[in-house]
Order: structure tokens, then C-alpha cells, then sequence
């Protein structure tokens, strides 16, 4: 891959917390359109290295540009070239589903043409027309993900945070929400996964594990698969994280 | 022996009478390990709160140790172990104040029944003056698990255990329900995760408050009608188009690295070459190994 | 028994150990005894007024001397027409102003007719109300000081007394009020988020799921509460006797028996609440805005019944606080024995008994 096309360059970021190395020197690049799945076990520091990356706390040492931004001092451009969706957090449930969406577009500063344009595409590409003004709390599990993704790639940004984003939905609702991964980051948007599910993480090009604030590995899921000779990545992650010190 | 019986169980909330669990009916026999797999919503917890004598059922009947969950909910209550979805302990105590707490809530002591939970309390006994709210997911499960055996249950309702823990503590917690049904304790765990279906003696595919399927997990998967296809190449979401546009498709769906595949012919030559033809490289097509996940997939369409 | 122990323990255990809960426990009573007995009483001390004199002669002197030498009062002398005094007010330095037309002492003495002008600034009702009263019963006195010089035979002198608490102490209303204000905090709010904690935790369901009596976790949840309500009664009295100088006057056992079924009677409705709750942040609203606000408002402690519009007065009497209220005040400063204060007791054992009942009926040993 050519140098340039990297979004996220990482190169020994470490946040300490008084003794406690919560990530401890993370090297790694992201490409442009690529799905990254970032694994970990609980208290691997995950959550630490995610907002380091996404511009919400600052790095004890080591280098990061997401982006093309520096971590330390360009956060808000940062904040403004990413977007993030989290399961437990993403839409305002008592918001009707046109709210939310004029809403978040409202949030990164788009203009009420773009947000109108923007708000009858994503209805019309979800399916969601006939359910444009019911509340968010109305609507099924699956459609509140796959309305919460499109939320969080409205501004059209260079990389999106997913964290654990398609918990407890059927394998075809997941699916579906799958699809749109895929057709952003063919639209050139790199996504950035963190999850707890390993088949989830199999539909990554590149998977990383971190264990005890280290990134122990970082390949393709079948090189992974291959080195650890492991039937699933299941199996690649227990090897790795039965041997942690460190649960949160 | 049948330690549950579930006829024609069906529950509806609110006023629009939102059905959430539809006309269900199953039974689990003594000592066996059964799974309720299933979404959010698809009406795993209201079964379980139904059986625990939590929630009135708005039809159909049921029995736990041949107890029926209306009339005799206080022998239920006494005799069952529960789990409910979140983590629910105080999280401002510590483990062994749990424990000693629920122990002595449900009439007995720690010393009673240790032997139930010894396997699992010494992983977390190291701990035991510890505040639950600082316990590792793994640790709160395990700790939960033993709150909810130490009053020596016959049986076991565990509300989706595993969600929101890390690989590494799910299967620990499998090999911790494999022993538990040594002691021949009945279990019922649900779980959202198809993964884990393979794990459990018989399994029920629940989805919409309606069962799907109830077998072995291993007859499941062998009643799968079709020829599966496993089909790969370097760009998944070009192959995934490319296999919608397929004429011979019947269905096609992402499976981690690969896409799986069925088709109307037997002709996977042709296939290759199609997909070639579009301009996909590293192209791999072989006979997929079916999992529950495929046969859900399946009974869903 | 076993297990209804256990389950206080553990309740004390909650308490214990969370920081907030402990704040609101027990240093809420204390700072409001303070705030209430130090910062806020309705006393006036050195309040500025002004005074205008055009007469400047024997008697306004006589009777500026004896305004002056009140402690209530720091008097400052300006010779101002109307308009200045009107300026003056609003730079809001002065509460009242003190006008002596010219030749006062002449109208006294001989007209047996004087008159006095007091401007207050009744931006503040209470203070502006408190301080005329004050200057007229000044007047009055040195009125009577002088018709008494006179020998005049026969004169009706008002005679103001403040019954109960001469030195117009304002820590002495408070203390029964702060008093019911504490019992609604910490047994109605208390009770109620410490119950719904369990539901929304989770932990209700395993209970539930227990052969452990559901009522009982109900009671062993509210028993606690009771003991804990106790100990501040205990820390507000002690308060108010060795810091606020407030000597119980009446029977301390009548007051702890009467404290007891008032915290009863928040309990009731704490547990009520937190029945018909399900989240953390709706039953303390609701205990705030529905039992604080009534307490604050209908007990006669902040504002006096008796000056509100009838329909409110009518309703100050479905909230308990008014009644407790009445009862504390009674005992502890007029000194009074439960011969007088039956009928308070009987309406507040009554309201105890009915909260009591509709809590238990809506009680439910299932989910939802």
C-alpha cells in the first residue's frame, strides 16, 4: 500500500495513569477503506488507546495522527474527520428518527440543504420512510443500529469508531448492518471496530489483540488463524488472553 | 424425567398487546443443559421471567419440577436459582457479603453448599474482600453464578450470562456449566450468540417471541437443506454484489472472511467463473461446514 | 428472623459506604440546623433606618433616644426632602424611615395628637411588617411614658408581648420545621431510591425469586431508614440544645414517640413511592417535588397558615408535615402533654395507618 493512504499512524502511544501503563507503546497503521477490528480482553486497554484516537485524552507519549492530525494538539480537527457509534449511546431514543438525523447533521455543522438531501437519502437507502417521524425508542433493535451508523458517516468522515456495535441483534439484521460497513469503507471511509465477538471480528481485513496495554498481534484473520493453527479466531484469542494479568 | 414443561406459553405487554412470547411450548428434561437462542427481543427474558414466577403468563401453563408456575410460586421460588440479564448484585458489597447475604437469604449457609460452588468461588475467592462493582466482567459472572447456586437449586435459569463478557471468561464459564450438570442440576441459559448453541445438549431457535426449531444442536444443523457454499475473495463487498447478481442464487450472505452461498444448480465451475468474470481476484469457492448461525439464517427466510 | 437481620446488616452496609448517602444523612440535618438557627432567622438586628426630623424638639429627641437605644436599630439623622428619601430607598442601604413633622412636641403636648411618619421598604413583607411593629410599639411605650408624666387618668395602651419566645428568637420556629423537613428527606427519599435501586440493579427480581417473604424485604428495607431517622431527631434536638441555646421544653419521650410515628408515616409513603417507580431519578423527583415542596410550603414552618387563601389551607391539612409540625412546636417550646395534643396524634396516626395500607395493597410479588 503507498504511504499516504495511511489514516491512522500510530507509533508508540502509551497513556499511563499514575503507575498504571493502561496502553503501553502501540505501533500500527490504518489504511484508507480498510475494517480494522481492535480486540481485546476486559482492561486490555481498548477503551484508553479508542480515545486517544479519537481526540478525547491526551497521550502520555508516543506519536499519533489520525486522520493527518496530530493527537495532542489538533483534537477538534480530528473530532470534525471522525465519527463514532457506540452501542450503548447513539441516538436520542425520544427523538423522532428525522430528528436525530437533522440533529447529528446539525452537530457537524452541515448545511440545512445538505442535512434536508442527506436526511431523505438515508430514509429512502435504510427503508425507514414510513417511519421518518416515530420515536427512535420505537423502532426495533437492528434498525436502530443500522440508523445509528448512518448517523455517525453523515458528515461523510475519513474514519468511523464503531464499539461493540452489533450486539443482540439476529444474524440477519447483523448482516444487513454488515452491508453498510462494507459499502462505506468502499466509499473510501476506514472503519475502526472494537468487539468482543470473534466472529464479528472475522468480517475485519485486519484484526489486532491487545493484551495487559500491549498489541500483541496484528494480521489478517486467516494469517491469524494460520500462525496460532487455530481453527477459529475464537480459539486465536484465547490463546492470547488466558495468559492476562489484567481483568478491569 | 421432565424437570420443565412449557404449553402453549404466551405473554403480552401493554396495551397494544405487543406479543412478546407467542404460543410457545417445550420441555427440558432433568440434568440436561437447554439454550434459548435468540436476539434482543426475541422473548428469551419473558420466558425465563415467566418460569421464575416473576411475570404472570396471558396463556398456556407451565411447570418447573412439576410445580406450576402460577399456583405454586412459592415452592418455584424456593427451589430454583436464578440469573437475570444484567449483573445484579450489589455492586457496594463485597463478594463474600453477597454471597453470605443471598446464602442467608434463602435459608442456608456458605458451608452448606460450598461443594457446589467451590470450583468456581476459589477463582474468585483471592478476592473476596473485594467490592463487587470493582470485579472484572468475568469475576461478576462467576460471582453471580455462585450466588445463584449456593441454596443448592434443581434448577438453573441463567438470563443470557455471557453478554458483554470477553471470549476468554465466556468459555470458562461454558466449562463451568459442563461441570455444573455433573451435579445433574437442569440448566436453561439463553444467549444471543449462535456460537455458543453448540455448547448446550438441545437448544430452541427463538425469534419474535416464536420457536423455530428445538433439537440438538448437531440435528440442527444436519436438517440444513441445502448445499452450503463457502466463497471468498480479496474484496468481500464486491463479492457480495457480485453473488447477489448471480443468476443461479438463492441466497448469499456474509460468514466472517468468506461469503456463504446457496445455489438453484450444482455448478460451482460456472460460479468461479462468473465471479472472475467481474473482476474479483483470489477467488475461492469450497463446500461450507454448516453452523447454527447458517440454519437460523435458513428458518428466518 | 435470620434473614430479616441479614438484610439490615446489609442495608447498613449500603449506607455506609456510599459517601453521598451519608452526606445527605447526616450532614444535611446539621447544616440546616445551622443554616436555619444562624444565617436565615427572620430576626431584626441593626436594621438602618432613617431618620427625618423637621420638629427638633424635646420629644423627638426623647423618642429617637429610645428607638436608638433598642438593639434592633441603628439610627442615622439626615435632614432629606421627600424625594431623597425616596433615592435613598432604592440604594436599598435602609429598611425604614422615621418622619417627625415640625412641632411634634407642641401636637403631643397639647393637642394630645401627634403624628409620626414610618416609610418602610416592603420589597421584604416580613422584615418591613416586623420593623413597624417594633417602631409603633416603641412609640406606644414612650406614648405611655409621657401620658404617664402627664398623669393623664385613663388611657388604653396596647401592650405587645411576644409569647413564648420574648427575644424573638428565630431558630426557635425552625427547629420543629427543619425537623420535618430532615424526616421527609431521609425517610421518604431514602426509602424510596434505596428500593427502586434494587429494582433498576436487578437485585428485586433475585429476591423476588427467593423464599424470602416479599413484604418482609420491604420491611427490612424501610427498618433501617426508622433507626436511622432516630439518630438525627437525636442530632437536631442535641443541636438545638447546646448550640442554638433551645431547651426542650415539654416531655422528650413524647417527642421521640411522635417522631417515631411521623418516620413511620414517611416511610409508608417512601415505600409507596418506590412502588410506583421504576428508575432512581423519578422517585427522588418525586419525593422532592412531591413531599419536600408540601412540607416546605404547608407546615407553617416557612410561610403562616393562617395568611393563606383558604383553598390552601385546606390543603395544608392532608400533609402530615403540618401536623407534626404543630405537634413538635407544641412540646418542644410551649412545653405541652399528649392531653393537648391528641388530636394532632390521632390525625397523624390516621394518615400513618391509611399510607401504611395502600402502600402494602399496591405491593405486588411479581415484576410489573
Amino acid at each position: 500500500m503507498m504511504q499516504d493512504d495511511k489514516v491512522i499512524v500510530c507509533e508508540k502511544l502509551t497513556k499511563r495513569f499514575g503507575d498504571f501503563i493502561a496502553t503501553n507503546e502501540i505501533t500500527f497503521n490504518v489504511h484508507k477503506g480498510e475494517i480494522f477490528g481492535f480486540l481485546g480482553a476486559n482492561g486490555a486497554g481498548k477503551t484508553t488507546a479508542m480515545r486517544m484516537l479519537c481526540g478525547l485524552s491526551s497521550p502520555s507519549s508516543g506519536k499519533a495522527t489520525i486522520a493527518g492530525y496530530d493527537v495532542y494538539t489538533q483534537t477538534e480537527l480530528i473530532k470534525k474527520n471522525i465519527g463514532y457509534m457506540s452501542q450503548k449511546f447513539s441516538l436520542y431514543e425520544n427523538l423522532t428518527v428525522r430528528e436525530n438525523i437533522e440533529f447529528f447533521g446539525g452537530i457537524y455543522g452541515l448545511s440545512d440543504e445538505r442535512i434536508k438531501s442527506k436526511t431523505d437519502e438515508l430514509l429512502r437507502v435504510l427503508g425507514l420512510k414510513s417511519e421518518a417521524n416515530k420515536l427512535v425508542a420505537s423502532l426495533p433493535l437492528g434498525w436502530k443500529q443500522k440508523l445509528s451508523f448512518s448517523v455517525a458517516v453523515l458528515h461523510d468522515p475519513q474514519i468511523v469508531f464503531l464499539d461493540e456495535p452489533t450486539g443482540g441483534v439476529d444474524p440477519v439484521t447483523r448482516r444487513q448492518f454488515w452491508d453498510l460497513i462494507y459499502e462505506a469503507a468502499d466509499r473510501g471511509i476506514t472503519v475502526f471496530v472494537t468487539t468482543h465477538y470473534m466472529d464479528e471480528a472475522e468480517y475485519c481485513n485486519r484484526i489486532s489483540i491487545m493484551v495487559d496495554g500491549r498489541m500483541e498481534v496484528l494480521d489478517t484473520p486467516t494469517n491469524l488463524k494460520h500462525s496460532f493453527q487455530a481453527r477459529s479466531m475464537d480459539e486465536v484469542f484465547y490463546q492470547l488472553a488466558r495468559g492476562a494479568k489484567r481483568g478491569d | 424425567m421432565e424437570a420443565v414443561v412449557v404449553k402453549n406459553l404466551t405473554k403480552t405487554y401493554g396495551k397494544e398487546k405487543t406479543v412478546a412470547v407467542d404460543d410457545v411450548s417445550f420441555s427440558v428434561n432433568k440434568g440436561e443443559l437447554f439454550g434459548l437462542i435468540g436476539p434482543d427481543g426475541a422473548g428469551k427474558s419473558s420466558i425465563f421471567r415467566m418460569l421464575t414466577t416473576l411475570l404472570l403468563p396471558d396463556g398456556g401453563s407451565a411447570s418447573v419440577d412439576g410445580h406450576d408456575i402460577v399456583r405454586d410460586f412459592r415452592q418455584i421460588r424456593s427451589s430454583v436459582g436464578y440469573m437475570p440479564g444484567k449483573f445484579s448484585l450489589y455492586q457496594d458489597l463485597t463478594i463474600e457479603e453477597n454471597l453470605h447475604f443471598f446464602a442467608t437469604v434463602f435459608g442456608t449457609t456458605i458451608e452448606e453448599n460450598y461443594h457446589l460452588i467451590q470450583d468456581i468461588y476459589v477463582q474468585i475467592e483471592p478476592f473476596k474482600n473485594r467490592r463487587a462493582g470493582k470485579l472484572s466482567g468475568g469475576m461478576k459472572q462467576k460471582l453471580a453464578l455462585c450466588c445463584a447456586l449456593i441454596h443448592k437449586p434443581t434448577t438453573l435459569f441463567l438470563d443470557e450470562p455471557t453478554t458483554g463478557v470477553d471470549p476468554v471468561s465466556r468459555k470458562e464459564f461454558w466449562e463451568m456449566l459442563k461441570r455444573l450438570k455433573e451435579q445433574h442440576i437442569t440448566i436453561l441459559v439463553s444467549t444471543p450468540y449462535m456460537d455458543e448453541a453448540s455448547l448446550c445438549d438441545r437448544i430452541a431457535l427463538i425469534q419474535g417471541g416464536k420457536i423455530l426449531s428445538i433439537d440438538t444442536p448437531q440435528n440442527i444443523v444436519n436438517a440444513y437443506p441445502d448445499r452450503l457454499l463457502a466463497v471468498r475473495a480479496h474484496e468481500m463487498y464486491r463479492l457480495l454484489k457480485a453473488l447477489e447478481s448471480y443468476p443461479a442464487i438463492l441466497s448469499s450472505y456474509a460468514f466472517g472472511e468468506y461469503a456463504h452461498a446457496t445455489l438453484a444448480d450444482t455448478d460451482t465451475e460456472a460460479l468461479q467463473a462468473y465471479l472472475r468474470g467481474q473482476g474479483l481476484t483470489g477467488v475461492e469457492v469450497k463446500d461450507a461446514d454448516v453452523t447454527i448461525e447458517d440454519s437460523f439464517i435458513k428458518l428466518l427466510h | 428472623m435470620k434473614q430479616f437481620l441479614a438484610f439490615v446488616r446489609k442495608e447498613f452496609y449500603h449506607v455506609l459506604r456510599d459517601r453521598r448517602t451519608l452526606l445527605i444523612l447526616f450532614g444535611m440535618p446539621i447544616a440546616q440546623i445551622l443554616i436555619f438557627g444562624f444565617a436565615l432567622t427572620n430576626e431584626v438586628k441593626d436594621s438602618e433606618i432613617l431618620v427625618v426630623d423637621y420638629a427638633k424638639d424635646n420629644a423627638s429627641w426623647e423618642l429617637l433616644t429610645k428607638i436608638g437605644s433598642s438593639r434592633y436599630f441603628n439610627i442615622r439623622q439626615a435632614a432629606l426632602s421627600h424625594q431623597e428619601i425616596l433615592s435613598t430607598f432604592r440604594q436599598g442601604k435602609i429598611k425604614a424611615v422615621v418622619v417627625f413633622p415640625e412641632g411634634f412636641n407642641e401636637d403631643l403636648l397639647h393637642h394630645n395628637k401627634a403624628q409620626v411618619q414610618l416609610i418602610a421598604d416592603a420589597t421584604d413583607v416580613n422584615t418591613a411588617n416586623m420593623i413597624t411593629n417594633y417602631l409603633s410599639s416603641i412609640i406606644l411605650d414612650y406614648q405611655n411614658q409621657v401620658n404617664a408624666n402627664l398623669q393623664m387618668p385613663y388611657r388604653i395602651t396596647p401592650e405587645v408581648r411576644m409569647l413564648y419566645n420574648p427575644q424573638l428568637k428565630g431558630a426557635h420556629g425552625f427547629v420543629p420545621g427543619v425537623m420535618a423537613l430532615v424526616l421527609m428527606l431521609v425517610s421518604v427519599m431514602m426509602t424510596a431510591i434505596s428500593i427502586v435501586r434494587e429494582k433498576e440493579t436487578g437485585t428485586m427480581e433475585i429476591l423476588l425469586v427467593s423464599p424470602f417473604k416479599p413484604v418482609l424485604v420491604i420491611f427490612a428495607k424501610a427498618f433501617p431508614y426508622l433507626a436511622l431517622s432516630l439518630v438525627n431527631v437525636t442530632a437536631i434536638l442535641l443541636l438545638s440544645v447546646f448550640v442554638l441555646d433551645l431547651p426542650v421544653k415539654g416531655s422528650v419521650p413524647l417527642l421521640f414517640a411522635e417522631s417515631t410515628l411521623f418516620i413511620i408515616t414517611c416511610l409508608a409513603l417512601g415505600i409507596f413511592i418506590s412502588i410506583k417507580t421504576e428508575s432512581q431519578q423519578i422517585a427522588m423527583l418525586i419525593s422532592l417535588m412531591g413531599m419536600l415542596l408540601p412540607t416546605m410550603m404547608f407546615s407553617g414552618f416557612l410561610f403562616p397558615i393562617e395568611n393563606m387563601p383558604v383553598p390552601l389551607q385546606v390543603i395544608s391539612n392532608i400533609v402530615p408535615s403540618k401536623w407534626f409540625y404543630i405537634i413538635v412546636k407544641s412540646i418542644m417550646i410551649k412545653g405541652l402533654g399528649i392531653s393537648m395534643l391528641w388530636k394532632e396524634t390521632l390525625i397523624l396516626l390516621g394518615m400513618t395507618l391509611f399510607l401504611l395500607l395502600i402502600s402494602l395493597k399496591s405491593f405486588k410479588i411479581r415484576l410489573q
